[in-house]
């Protein structure tokens, strides 16, 4: 950590900022900048670890609750129905005035449809459903919603991007808008696009969200993490999926 | 519930070398991490991978703390005959998982 | 900053938690791997026989982005059969808490002798590979890894 620390301190004074927004033509996914090894990993689907909460997310799938339909119930084959779904979320709730994410609408679901208490933030069956969901827009553009409500979160995401944060002052844009492809701690530093989530993190020995992974982020700077889904959270993540619109699914991902 | 994924070639000619291919859901705790709290976690982790042919087994691994979460493992075997592929994971805490498939052999 | 819902804490989080990193990594590893241990766990598997080099083989990339998960291969040339076959493979590291990864059993219904697993390194360690032929003989194999750290991870 201190080596960390120090690290980031020396961006921080040797790096102009620069607050330039990556060219469409530059946008490069993670996996780009993964060693051979852990591309394989992600490619392969018996190699990929995130396939197993796949597998269990497709059993959550046809799993009925007491008096209650199951997701299939409603949605029939996710091949279909939730084809192209992960690519448009965050999306505007007319219930709750507010965009809210794929793990959100996963909730609502279960409390609205299926009478059953939400999934906790970050657990084994809320992950799995994400994932299965997730791998159903492989290969699928991202596609966020062209809706004008969404138009004052975005702009708050965009803001939170590129406002300096914690004790080291650093902000997402300084790291990963203008320092891209440099190193921190030995790591490459990516553009930060959210196109794999859930991913199954080497580093977590498991599979995470985009929110966990946002943390990590928060805490490396030494800044203290939003509450789960706390609506400034959900906006950056409408912001990361804006930024990277166009660029393909891969959930569920493999990074270091 | 689905634990385990396999991948073996449903059919082969007597005598072929076949490639098998297992993930496994597990956490492989080593026994070595404290928690938040710094208390260490208990060990627990698969200690032994068998896979029979028709009931003979073709294949053991014994594993330690140091193989990686959820659990890769391949390996070959000679396709002999048709029959079917049993696989089973053994560990701590009880821990034993079995699955199966099936193999044409012509 | 602990998660909701979350028991486990890897070592670098742990670490990273720690206020003095360096005296974090000393105090959180109860049992460092030692020569003693290795040599150990080494002469239970070949019960004390003539280690010699070669014939096996280990293969791991040579610069690893996570110690967490890295792939091995070991394998060795043989014709398999009753009277020329390698018995069983191991893998071994210099500096794990624990010298052990992993034996796996071999026979001629093996036709190859080969074996692809993912393994954890504490850190830039060495990764020994022996095997055992049927004649009795043993036989190593063993590459330098350099392990890297993660940035940004949970503190």
């Amino acid at each position: 950590m201190i080596r960390l620390l120090s690290l980031a301190c020396c961006l921080v004074a040797a790096l102009p900022v620069l607050a330039a927004e990556i060219k469409t033509r530059d946008r490069r996914s993670g996996f780009d900048f993964m060693t051979p090894s852990s591309q394989d990993m992600q490619r392969d689907d018996m190699l990929n670890p995130g396939m197993l909460w796949v597998l269990e997310g497709e059993a959550l799938w046809q799993q009925q609750a007491a008096n209650a339909p199951s997701c299939a119930g409603c949605h029939g084959d996710a091949k279909d129905s939730m084809r192209g779904a992960a690519a448009r979320y965050p999306a505007f709730n007319d219930r709750l005035n507010r965009p809210i994410n794929l793990q959100q609408r996963i909730n609502l679901c279960r409390s609205e449809n299926q009478q059953q208490p939400a999934f906790e933030p970050e657990s084994r069956p809320l992950l799995a459903l994400s994932a299965f969901i997730g791998a159903q827009s492989r290969g699928l553009p991202i596609a966020p919603p062209e809706d004008a409500r969404l138009a004052p979160h975005l702009e708050n995401g965009r803001q939170f991007f590129k406002t300096p944060m914690g004790q080291l002052g650093l902000s997402c844009a300084q790291c990963h808008d203008d320092n891209w492809g440099g190193r921190l701690a030995g790591a490459p530093i990516p553009q930060a696009h959210p196109t794999g989530y859930p991913i199954y993190r080497l580093e977590w020995q498991t599979l995470g969200s985009l929110q966990r992974r946002l943390r990590n982020c928060l805490t490396g700077i030494r800044a203290e993490p939003f509450d789960w889904d706390a609506p400034e959270m959900v906006e950056l993540e409408l912001y990361l999926m804006k930024r990277a619109a166009g660029m393909n699914i891969e959930t569920p991902a493999v990074r270091p | 519930m689905n634990l385990a994924r396999l991948s073996f070639p449903k059919t082969a000619k007597k005598g072929e070398i076949i490639e098998i291919r297992t993930l496994i859901s597990h956490v492989m705790e080593t026994g070595y991490r404290p928690d938040a709290t710094g208390k260490v976690v208990p060990r627990d982790i698969i200690r032994r991978f068998t896979c029979h042919y028709d009931g003979e087994e073709v294949f053991r691994a014994d594993l330690w703390q140091a193989i990686a979460a959820n659990p890769y493992l391949s390996f070959t075997t000679v396709a002999t005959k048709s029959g079917e592929l049993t696989f089973t994971w053994e560990g701590d805490n009880g821990f034993r998982h079995v699955e199966s498939g099936t193999i044409t052999v012509t | 900053m602990p998660m909701p819902g979350r028991t486990r804490w890897t070592r670098r989080e742990t670490l990273a938690a720690s206020a003095a990193g360096a005296v974090g990594l000393l105090l959180v590893r109860p049992s460092w791997g030692t020569p003693d241990a290795l040599a150990a766990a080494i002469r239970e598997f070949t019960g004390g026989a003539t280690l010699q080099r070669g014939r096996v083989k280990l293969d791991l990339p040579p610069l690893v982005e996570n110690g967490n998960s890295v792939s091995v291969t070991v394998r060795m040339d043989s014709p398999m059969t009753a009277e020329d076959h390698v018995r069983a493979l191991a893998l071994f590291t210099e500096q794990n808490p624990q010298p052990n990864v992993a034996i796996f059993h071999l026979s001629p219904r093996s036709g190859r002798a080969i074996v692809t697993t993912r393994m954890r390194l504490a850190t830039s360690q060495k990764v020994i590979a022996l095997a055992q032929h049927s004649d009795g003989s043993f036989w190593s194999d063993q590459v330098d890894v350099i392990v890297t750290l993660a940035a940004c991870v949970e503190g």
